[in-house]
């Protein structure tokens, strides 16, 4: 079912039937989920079900291939002394990276380990629409099966849905059958909640498999609460069309509690459906030594600190 | 396997309960005279937590005496000394505000985290709030010098035991009135610790003065001679009994009653905040709110889809012990008010609506009520009239906003109203048409020490907390 045919008209109405946000109430029940205590069994789950949701990501200028190959090698096995740990939900590069990661996990078991590229001139999308176009046909043809696009905000914010909508249904073009298509929103930037809501609607309509919070540039980025509108936005376009979109939060989770509250968030929001690296995706680095570090703790009684952990 | 939440209970070892508690006049812990006591239990388990002495006729009389003495000290004191024994109180309330929840939470059956995050900071605000007001009161506005009543009479509810005791006996002890407090039969226990923190906090004796006992014990107060002013919340069938008790006697009185409030929801209402909103406001609590928002008006247009995500939401709550701090929803206060929600419920089934609950496991011991709907109400339905204290919310739908108001404002009752619509100008228009005492637009329970509370109708008479509140301590401030 097409909620739109992409004309500014059709985008323009179909946004005008959602229901707006008030920011007060979604603040308010942000902060009540985030007091839910996670213990013992269900604290073990919990960290598990995040390191496997994890997109292992570095993008930085000054990254190089020792690094990548680094947090490949990571992602493959999160801590070299547990064989029980699961391995993450995906590496997150930048383009020229691809390759160098898809070749390196492909030589060290990590076959199953998708690689996603920050793509459409990432992370401004201040670009012409050949060159994002040639920026995600490149990604692909490195390897990547997952392709991060960013939404043009300039035209969000001016009120060019249009634009807005006709890259990412071109941008899916490109991915259909291919690669995983995450838009990212950078939420940051659109600032009110029902922005964030209405963009995550386009990029739905739009095609996107995942709707992601941020580029990791811009701050605020996945706060609880725009995470929450999100995941509310996902779970009611489900309703409309029964098809589930992921969700992916990125930016600004470091530790194993802000980890967890975003399970948190999903379970009583979107629901237990939304609880698989499918359809909900971490984009961190620092998380997953945290994550760890917890879980050793868990399994020991006590902290081994930082010095046990890997640093890549 | 799905991420189910371990238990995380809240542990109990914070507090000590006594085996038999005594009555608290003249700042010591007296037997009552008869020798008589009572029982109260933790509603979650049945088991029996302690013994409360049971005030009579003598022994209210006792107490009274001693806030008379006490008087002398008190109301003569300069204001600001007054205002550091508040403050005292509420400091020692936040340090001691663990031990409080737990407490208030095993008595009364609430869940930790609304004692913990709510019933007791509240507390603590309202003795701070007042603390500041005492050296000022030439400024609240009821002329200057004004003057207390003298010894007040003030009987409280189980729904908020400690925040209620706090409502009354702060603003009394600002205004230099000294007080004899009867907290409810089935939840004495945090105003028996209260009156430990008033021996910390070194109030002077007979000030604040506590007689735990059932109606009886409450109809001495009412009915006692040397007693200048009464404040009661509770069910508007006692305040009724009570204002007729008072009248002719020259006694201030101010009422806190019952409610049915109205949740209105607009068209274009915020949705997944408005679903909040409604859950916060007949759920919070058990139900067990005066200013409950137990009526759904919900515009007919939206109605099925609002509908939908309420019951979905209704799902996720979590019921069961009340100590777990994932519990959002406790135990029934008692087996009596449990058969009262029983009956009500029922009722609304032979009546023709039709009932929604969720599917949440009842635990087998205590008292329990899953949340619950009833859809198809019409205005003519007991359950739509009737305040049910209980999880269990009546839903009407309207067409217009006329509509809206006309069946809001259709009840004895007129103490709290909510609207929820992302238009700025229909809050305006329908809270100056509601007639309530405490219009919420796009939240739900929402309380402050600085925000007067109270009823329009059958809801009540004057208001507590604010400027409004203290007034209704001075004499002479009409």
């Amino acid at each position: 079912m097409a909620l739109t045919d992409g004309s500014l008209t059709s985008i323009k109405g179909f946004l005008r039937t959602l229901s707006p946000v008030d920011q007060v109430g979604a603040d308010a029940r942000a902060a009540m989920l985030a007091t839910r205590s996670i213990k013992t069994a269900s604290k073990r789950w919990a960290i598990d079900m995040a390191i496997s949701m994890i997109d292992l990501t570095t993008l930085e200028g000054a990254d190089t291939e020792g690094k990548v190959k680094a947090i490949c090698n990571k992602a493959i096995r999160p801590d070299p002394s547990d064989a029980t740990v699961p391995h993450v939900g995906a590496i997150c590069v930048y383009n020229d990276m691809v390759s160098i990661a898809r070749t390196h996990l492909d030589a060290s078991g990590g076959h199953d380990i998708p690689v996603a590229a920050v793509s459409t001139a990432f992370p401004s999308g201040r670009a012409s629409l050949e060159v994002k176009e040639r920026d995600t046909k490149d990604a692909i043809a490195n390897g990547a099966t997952e392709i991060d696009m960013v939404i043009d905000r300039g035209a969000f914010l001016s009120g060019d849905l249009e634009k807005v909508f006709s890259e990412i249904v071109y941008i899916k073009s490109i991915c259909e059958g291919k690669a995983h298509l995450k838009v990212i929103l950078e939420t940051g930037e659109l600032v009110t909640y029902d922005n964030v809501r209405k963009a995550s609607f386009l990029a739905m309509a739009a095609g996107a498999d995942f709707i992601k919070t941020s580029t990791g540039k811009i701050s605020p980025a996945a706060t609880a609460p725009v995470v929450l509108v999100m995941l509310e936005a996902v779970r009611d376009y489900y309703q409309m069309t029964g098809q589930r979109i992921g969700v992916k939060p990125a930016g600004g989770i470091r530790t194993t509690k802000d980890a967890i509250k975003q399970l948190v968030l999903v379970k009583e929001t979107a629901g237990d459906e939304w609880l698989n690296p499918e359809l909900f995706r971490i984009g961190a680095s620092a998380l997953l030594n945290d994550l760890l570090m917890q879980r050793k703790k868990l399994t020991s009684g006590h902290y081994e600190g930082p010095n046990y952990v890997t640093l890549d | 396997m799905t991420f189910e939440y371990s238990s995380a209970p809240e542990s109990k070892a914070i507090v000590t309960i006594d085996p038999v508690y005594k009555l608290y006049i003249g700042g010591k812990f007296v037997a009552p005279k008869s020798g008589k006591t009572f029982t109260t239990i933790n509603p979650a388990t049945e088991e029996v937590l302690a013994k409360i002495g049971y005030a009579e006729k003598a022994d209210v009389d006792k107490a009274v005496k001693a806030a008379q003495a006490a008087l002398k000290i008190w109301s003569k004191m300069a204001p600001a000394e007054r205002g550091k024994y508040l403050y005292r109180i509420a400091r020692i309330m936040q340090e001691r505000a663990r031990e409080f929840a737990v407490l208030e939470t095993m008595d009364n059956g609430k869940p930790i985290r609304e004692t913990r995050d709510v019933d007791v900071p509240l507390a603590a605000a309202h003795f701070f709030y007042h603390a500041g007001w005492a050296d000022k009161l030439d400024y609240a506005g009821v002329g200057t010098n004004p003057k207390p009543y003298g010894v007040v009479g003030q009987i409280i509810p189980w729904n908020f035991p400690l925040l209620m005791l706090a409502w009354k006996i702060a603003p009394a002890l600002a205004t230099g009135n000294t007080v004899v407090l009867k907290p409810a039969e089935t939840t004495p226990l945090t105003a028996m610790l209260f009156a430990q923190v008033c021996e910390q906090a070194e109030l002077p004796a007979g000030v604040v003065n506590i007689v735990t006992g059932d109606g009886a014990t409450g109809a001495a107060i009412v009915n006692h001679p040397d007693i200048s002013k009464i404040a009661f919340t509770g069910s508007t069938d006692v305040g009724k009994l009570i204002a007729r008790s008072v009248a002719g006697t020259g006694k201030g009185l101010t009422l806190e009653l019952g409610g049915k409030g109205a949740n209105i929801v607009f068209e274009d209402a915020p949705i997944d905040e408005t679903v909040e909103g409604i859950v916060n406001g007949i759920f919070f609590n058990q139900g067990h709110v005066c200013c409950a928002g137990s009526r759904l008006l919900v515009q007919e247009n939206i109605q099925d889809e609002l509908l939908e995500k309420l019951k979905r939401r209704m799902e996720l709550i979590r019921l069961g012990d009340p100590l777990d701090k994932n519990t959002d929803i406790g135990a029934i206060n008692s087996r009596e008010q449990l058969n009262k929600i029983t009956e009500l419920s029922n009722s609304g089934d032979t009546e023709g609506a039709e009932r929604f609950s969720a599917s949440c496991a009842i635990p087998s011991k205590g008292f329990w009520f899953p949340p619950t709907i009833f859809t198809g109400v019409t205005q003519a339905h007991r359950i739509a009239t009737e305040e049910i204290f209980g999880p269990v919310l009546s839903v009407i739908s309207f067409r217009t906003p006329q509509e809206a108001i006309e069946k809001a404002n259709n009840t004895p009752y007129g103490l709290s109203a909510g609207i929820w619509t992302d238009k700025g100008s229909r809050i305006l228009w329908t809270a100056k048409h509601l007639r309530a005492g405490v219009v919420w637009a796009n939240t739900f329970n929402k309380f402050d020490p600085a925000s007067p509370f109270g009823g329009y109708k059958e809801s009540g008479w004057g208001r507590e907390g604010g400027r409004h509140g203290l007034s209704a301590y001075l004499k002479g401030a009409k």
